[in-house]
């Protein structure tokens, strides 16, 4: 009781500097009452109930090996996923398919639970014949949206699990002259289905002359493919300078160069996460040295829940009105009946390869009576 | 009259020395180890004969027709080929024009290109081809990408091979085949990739490969160290025999250089064209926003091994493996497959020049 009483002072404070009279005499305030509603604490309450339920993001990462994903992953997180990962010897290398696998951990901030699954795509690109090597990473969004689908049509929807792909951070190499071709061909086969975020990768060795090259290029290859990468919202013309300036600078630095390190060293007197070189130091939380720090803002600061809306909002819809379409097209012959409820779409296919099992059927009776009858009349010549 | 006598160095025959060992009153030549190499015992000499004047004469007779070389270089694009080329010999040899608005493009199909130039030395001439695989290893299916290199490396051979076997042949055989393959691994940090194993392993047969890790400069020393390792434990893995081939070296002295640079292999290198101010000199390298990596400082890069490796000490040896080795077992192996097919050499398929020759 006494906490709404608490939010309600603090609209007021707002809202009139009449009331700072009033507020020795709490009698009065059942007077104020009366002027304003009180649903401008419903932010508060919401902002009180997320952070009971906890939040969950699921993130992919994708690209050839060697690129340093783990790293990264490791050093957005502060956490050490891939403790116990081995590395292949030789003869399993060379047979190695991609392979789809999920690490979730819990991590805990002020309060605030986020339920993390990182996705990852090991042996995606390291064949020497590399031809749909994609295909299992695209079956297992799909497998996801059918999962998410079928519980949200189901009978109970308390506790349903959101095991979408939010994001997925694709790795470029930095040592090629711009998008190889496996890069298009994968990114044009998930564009639909996830938000893309493609990432310059080891960009320490790179100069900075020759990062801007590298991002010019990626920019106009990936317009003139077609390729539909993440977009960042357009912030509100009512924000403030600062933030419009930092959102304009996000913009401008994609696709982001990105260096990983978890380990930390010493430099100018500072402990700093980078790696060491004969030559210098690279400081990963540096903004001359890397867009680190942009990415990790962008993907966890400032536009988590953007992703995840634009996932639920665009990427989901997609999926679920083809699915319905195609479900609707097998029931029905006409067009423009409104679909029936989705439960499970299991029965009416059934019938129909039964129709035509029985077809195929007789066509095959037919066939072998003409042949013994052709036989017969051979044998009697 | 030159019979067969047991001289005392062994079985070699040296006319010479039957003659002097008939002369009385010759001090007798020293007792020799019996297990001397043959023809490597040094005899004492009275007096200066000369002989080392023969290194003069081959130094001046090299100096004037010059040397040949030719190197190929195999890698994804995007690698620093063209650079590495371009700094391993301080001029613009490669095929990159270097206009400002060039642009790179993966082509579709791998193609093969060379480019000649001719650089002069200290009155050393060198003629070098280098030859680029632009497209190797870039598209999706990746299989039989070295088809194309293999072919065109056999191709050279068989180019030596007709003009060896010809009854009038040229002074000088014009060398195209191909000294040495320069094979860039990215710097994954992992290990050889199943493209890398493959195209070593069937090249490693017909020229001599030499390893590197291109773009070094994202691997710090440890990861440097645990990349180098794992490659040279697949290398040995698959049994593929990279240059300097161990089962070639000649005696413990080579033995011992060479173990040494087998040990360094693959070199992880970083190539640079342009210079820049470092404690007042002016050094080739590449300026990022944290140092200065100075391509040729030890201890930055590995890059002066690789040059040391190619050009200063085995440069004439890469050339003799070429020619003693590979270009021997694919002569052989020439040679049988046309002996099989035609037991006469009239109908050989060498054509009708060879009619002659002692096949």
């Amino acid at each position: 009781m006494d906490s709404i009483i608490i939010q309600e002072l603090l609209v007021e404070k707002l809202l009139s500097p009449r009331t700072q009279a009033q507020r020795s005499h709490p009698a009065k305030l059942k007077d104020h009452e009366k002027q304003y509603v009180g649903f401008a604490t419903l932010p508060n309450q919401v902002h009180r109930k997320s952070v009971k339920k906890g939040f969950d993001f699921t993130l992919m990462v994708a690209g050839e090996s060697g690129l340093g994903k783990s790293t990264l992953v490791n050093s957005l997180f502060l956490t050490d996923l891939y403790k116990d990962r081995k590395l292949l010897n030789a003869e399993e290398r060379i047979s190695q398919t991609v392979e789809i696998l999920k690490h979730t951990v819990d991590i805990e901030e002020k309060g605030v639970k986020l339920k993390l699954t990182i996705v990852d795509t090991p042996g995606f690109g390291d064949a020497v014949n590399n031809t749909e090597c994609w295909k299992p990473i695209t079956d297992y969004i799909d497998q996801q949206f059918e999962q998410y689908f079928r519980d949200e049509s189901g009978l109970n929807r308390k506790n349903i699990q959101d095991n979408r792909v939010h994001c997925c951070l694709y790795f470029i190499s930095p040592f090629g002259h711009g998008l190889r071709p496996v890069d298009v061909e994968f990114m044009k086969a998930v564009h639909e289905k996830v938000n893309v975020v493609p990432l310059i990768a080891k960009a320490d060795c790179l100069i900075p002359n020759e990062i801007r090259k590298l991002k010019e290029r990626i920019r106009e290859e990936i317009e003139k493919f077609g390729i539909k990468v993440y977009q960042f919202p357009d912030c509100d013309s009512d924000e403030d300078e600062e933030f419009k300036q930092q959102d304009r600078e996000l913009k401008e630095s994609a696709p982001f160069a990105v260096i990983g390190s978890n380990t930390v060293v010493e430099a100018k007197g500072q402990r700093v996460r980078g790696r060491l070189y004969p030559w210098g130091i690279v400081e990963v939380e540096n903004q001359a040295h890397c867009d680190f720090v942009k990415l990790r803002n962008m993907l966890i600061r400032t536009h988590m829940h953007d992703l995840k809306d634009v996932t639920c909002d665009v990427h989901y819809e997609n999926y679920r009105a083809q699915c319905i379409q195609q479900m609707t097209s097998k029931l029905t012959q006409d067009n423009r009946i409104e679909s029936p409820i989705p439960i499970l779409p299991l029965p009416t296919p059934d019938a129909e390869t039964e129709k035509l099992i029985k077809m195929k059927d007789e066509e095959l009776r037919r066939m072998q009576e003409m042949l013994q009858k052709m036989q017969r009349q051979m044998q009697d010549q | 009259m030159h019979g067969r006598e047991k001289t005392k160095e062994g079985s070699s025959l040296v006319p010479g020395c039957t003659s002097m060992e008939e002369k009385p009153g010759q001090p007798a030549p020293e007792e020799t180890p019996s297990n001397a190499p043959p023809g490597t015992v040094g005899r004492e000499l009275f007096g200066y004969v000369g002989i080392e004047a023969v290194l003069d004469q081959m130094r001046i007779k090299t100096m004037k027709t010059g040397f040949e070389f030719n190197i190929m270089v195999v890698g994804q694009s995007g690698l620093g080929k063209s650079t590495m080329v371009n700094t391993l010999f301080k001029s613009k040899v490669s095929r990159k024009p270097t206009g400002p608005g060039y642009e790179e493009r993966i082509p579709q199909t791998m193609q093969l290109q060379s480019v000649t130039h001719v650089i002069v030395e200290k009155g050393v001439k060198m003629k070098l081809t280098v030859t680029d695989t632009p497209g190797f290893g870039d598209q999706i299916n990746n299989e039989n990408c070295w088809d194309p290199i293999v072919k065109y490396i056999k191709e050279q051979y068989e180019k030596y091979l007709r003009e060896e076997i010809l009854i009038s042949r040229k002074r000088k055989i014009p060398d195209t085949r191909v000294h040495s393959c320069v094979y860039f691994v990215p710097p994954t940090g992992h290990w050889l990739r199943p493209l890398d194993l493959e195209f070593m392993r069937r090249l490693s047969k017909i020229v001599n490969v030499v390893p590197v890790i291109a773009k070094a400069d994202t691997l710090t020393l440890e990861e440097r160290a645990e990349f180098k390792q794992r490659i040279q434990e697949d290398l040995k893995a698959h049994g593929i025999n990279v240059y300097p081939q161990e089962d070639l070296d000649d005696d413990s002295d080579d033995r011992l250089l060479n173990k040494k640079i087998r040990d360094k292999i693959p070199f992880a290198v970083v190539g640079a064209d342009t210079e820049h101010q470092v404690n007042g000199k002016r050094v080739l390298g590449r300026r990022t926003k944290w140092g200065i990596i100075e391509v040729e400082n030890p201890a930055h890069c590995e890059f002066p091994l690789l040059r040391d490796l190619l050009i200063r000490s085995h440069l004439q040896d890469l050339k003799d493996v070429t020619h003693n080795v590979h270009y021997e077992s694919y002569r052989v192996q020439r040679l049988n497959e046309s002996n099989q097919l035609a037991p006469s050499p009239a109908a050989g398929l060498l054509g009708k020049h060879e009619m002659e020759s002692n096949l």
